[in-house]
């Protein structure tokens, strides 16, 4: 138990980040525009969130930051997908080019700094309860901002109104137009939305998790997100259970490093990448046999009010 | 208050698919340097500098051709597969690939004859990459698996196997702790061009370039494929085994891939190090975009490229700004460029949306 509490811990720990931009990603695809420049718009985040918190020294202003700077990166390719109709994969490809090369240029200053990032702190009485307490009550308060927010998206998307509009957007849009819906405005909005989830994903990594600024220090974590929405079927609850697990497989592999494991660490850094692999095709398979899993039928497919179908 | 209106454009001007991409690479050039100036870099100083860098010396302009070598063939990997909407972005774990394939050939299997060396691992790392992107193929047409993901995944997979070989077992032990590979003997590497990096690689980029031109404008298997992408359920009702050309594009362009990386390590580097792979896996999608997935514009592309990737390393030693700088043009340009093709596509007409009150409905 000693040994399996701590790796859980630290697995809700780094897969928070994933997580914050998996939740903003569900959004976008929900509304049928997929943004595959998680990447890039997690690292804008990250860059936005130190750079603040370092100059005001409140890690929530830089959080905030994270928010607005991931929002309006994703403008771009809201702009082209939404309004002009581009292709949303090498839309999504260009976006991380820019986001990376756009936090790397501005970062170039910050290298090196350090803040003191945010402080945990123990919920009282939850974190009493044995196993649990230590595991999921023990953290930083964006870890618990990420639990409500899994529980408002989940009660959002499938018990609300809006909700329902956001799904109809994605399912049907020319049904959701019909219904007086602006397909447009709504796709505007969650994209926009989903793009500064992503950047307080970025966020939490510079400010709360490394509590520095490195040059491309997301590794990753952005793509896996976009993987982790076709793993968690577009739902809030299971992309939260596929984030912890990434994050269990990286913070186990830490832990075998610090004991002097003679598995390689560049063959272990393989196995979340893999395991995407192998989750995804699971995922397909089923789809294939007609299981229903919660893809928006409009994914990815531009709508122009004109068109007939 | 003010619409746009895209009005589909009937006719498809010969000029325009020339303008597009230029109209693009000027306009994410534009914004680049508009988006420098914000960020108190002098965009004049910069795209100088990138200019000097890249045309101010013979070394400059022999960088940019070593640079191009890859890149083209990284843009041919991912147009074959472009063209029938199959969203192959793996050509950079497909080059690591084809990289651990020819080290090992040389580490395991070398004989002293530069045409069997050359043979050898031509093979191995087509193979290797051919298989590595033809994963994917099978998973996509088997089960219609995301391929974006797959091959992404699969990237990340190659570059930390390539850095096990590299840390690992095939570490040069006179390399006192740094991390690369042994220098491969004389019948491994590829004949230079004088003085120059220029290697032989040029004509293997040359030559792909060439057989996927006549193979997608003459034969009629290029013909089947471009009326997969263009319209998939006329090419089922035609009979056309779409399964089949998945794995078949996928394993061509992982092919075309691995050979990139053979040509990186037998051409140009002679043992394999950390960061070998230089994102040109990435450059080639751009490119590939650019050249409007035409093969016979993806070398030209591919050069222009390589003067952004030499001038970033001036930029970087010069101004002192990260290479990563150069990502923001690139992304900006392909930006511009996806942007303006739907500006190609479409007539786009600015409506006052007040007037349509009254019954203009439409």
């Amino acid at each position: 138990m000693e040994l399996i509490i701590p790796i859980l811990a630290a697995a809700v720990r780094s897969g928070t980040p994933i997580l914050y931009a998996t939740l903003g990603e569900v959004l976008s695809e929900r509304a049928g525009v997929m943004n595959l420049g998680l990447e890039g718009v997690m690292l804008t985040g990250a860059y936005a969130g130190f750079a603040v918190t370092k100059a005001t020294g409140d890690p929530w202003l830089g959080l905030t930051a994270s928010f607005f700077a991931g929002a309006a990166i994703t403008l771009i390719h809201a702009f082209l997908c939404i309004t002009l109709m581009c292709n949303q994969v090498v839309s999504g490809l260009a976006l991380v080019m820019t986001g990376y090369g756009l936090s790397a240029l501005l970062g170039r200053s910050i290298i090196g700094e350090t803040i003191s990032g945010m402080a945990s702190w123990s919920i009282p009485i939850l974190s009493d309860i044995p196993f649990f307490g230590p595991v999921f009550f023990q953290h930083n308060p964006m870890v618990y901002v990420s639990y409500l927010l899994v529980v408002f998206l989940c009660w959002f998307i499938f018990r609300t109104r809006w909700g329902l509009n956001l799904r109809a957007v994605g399912e049907n849009p020319r049904a959701a137009d019909a219904m007086g819906l602006s397909v447009t405005k709504i796709r505007y909005l969650y994209t926009l939305v989903g793009g500064g989830l992503a950047g307080v994903g970025g966020g939490y990594l510079s400010v709360v998790y490394a509590q520095m600024w490195i040059e491309g220090m997301t590794s990753g974590r952005g793509w896996i997100a976009v993987a982790l929405v076709i793993f968690g079927l577009w739902n809030p609850a299971r992309a939260a259970f596929g984030a912890y697990l990434f994050g269990g497989v990286e913070a186990l592999q830490l832990r075998m490093q610090a004991m002097g494991s003679s598995i390689s660490a560049s063959l272990l850094l393989t196995l979340p990448y893999l395991m995407t692999i192998i989750v995804l095709t699971v995922v397909s398979i089923r789809a294939g046999k007609g299981v229903k899993l919660g893809t928006p039928a409009a994914l990815s497919v531009p709508f122009r009010r004109e068109d007939r179908d | 208050m003010i619409h746009l209106k895209f009005e589909p454009r009937l006719d498809n001007p010969a000029w325009m698919s020339v303008m597009i991409p230029v109209a693009a690479v000027l306009t994410g050039l534009f914004a680049g340097g508009v988006l420098f100036a914000f960020l108190g870099v002098n965009p004049f100083r910069a795209y100088w500098a990138v200019l000097v860098g890249a045309f101010g010396s013979t070394y400059g302009l022999s960088e940019i051709v070593t640079k191009a070598i890859p890149i083209t063939l990284t843009a041919l990997a991912g147009l074959i597969c472009y063209r029938m909407l199959i969203w192959n972005i793996g050509a950079e774990g497909q080059l690591c690939l084809g990289a651990i394939a020819t080290v090992a050939v040389v580490r395991y299997f070398y004989v002293d004859n530069r045409i069997a060396m050359f043979a050898l691992m031509f093979l191995a790392a087509a193979l290797a990459g051919g298989v590595w992107g033809g994963v994917s193929g099978f998973l996509k047409a088997k089960w219609n698996v995301n391929e974006t993901i797959t091959t992404l995944m699969l990237n990340y997979v190659a570059i930390n196997l390539s850095e096990y070989f590299i840390y690992g077992p095939w570490k040069d032990p006179m390399s006192m702790g740094f991390p690369f590979t042994p220098n491969f003997p004389p019948a491994a590497r590829f004949w230079v061009f004088g003085s120059t990096r220029i290697h032989g690689g040029i004509f293997i980029a040359l030559a792909i370039t060439l057989i996927f031109q006549l193979l997608l404008k003459r034969s009629k298997w290029g013909y089947e494929i471009r009326v997969i992408g263009e319209n998939p359920r006329a090419a089922r009702y035609a009979g056309i085994n779409i399964a089949k050309n998945i794995l078949l594009v996928t394993f061509i362009g992982g092919a075309v891939a691995g050979l990139a990386g053979m040509s990186e390590m037998a051409g140009l580097h002679g043992r394999m190090s950390r960061g070998f792979s230089m994102d040109y896996g990435y450059t080639g999608i751009i490119v590939a975009w650019l050249a409007r997935l035409s093969p016979i514009y993806v070398p030209l592309v591919a050069f222009l490229m390589g003067v952004l990737l030499v001038g970033g390393d001036t930029l970087q030693v010069v101004m002192g700004l990260p290479h990563a700088s150069i990502k923001i043009l690139q992304g900006l340009i392909l930006f511009s460029m996806i942007g303006a093709e739907t500006l190609s596509r479409f007539r786009i007409r600015i409506v006052r949306v007040g007037l349509r009150a009254k019954g203009e409905e439409n």
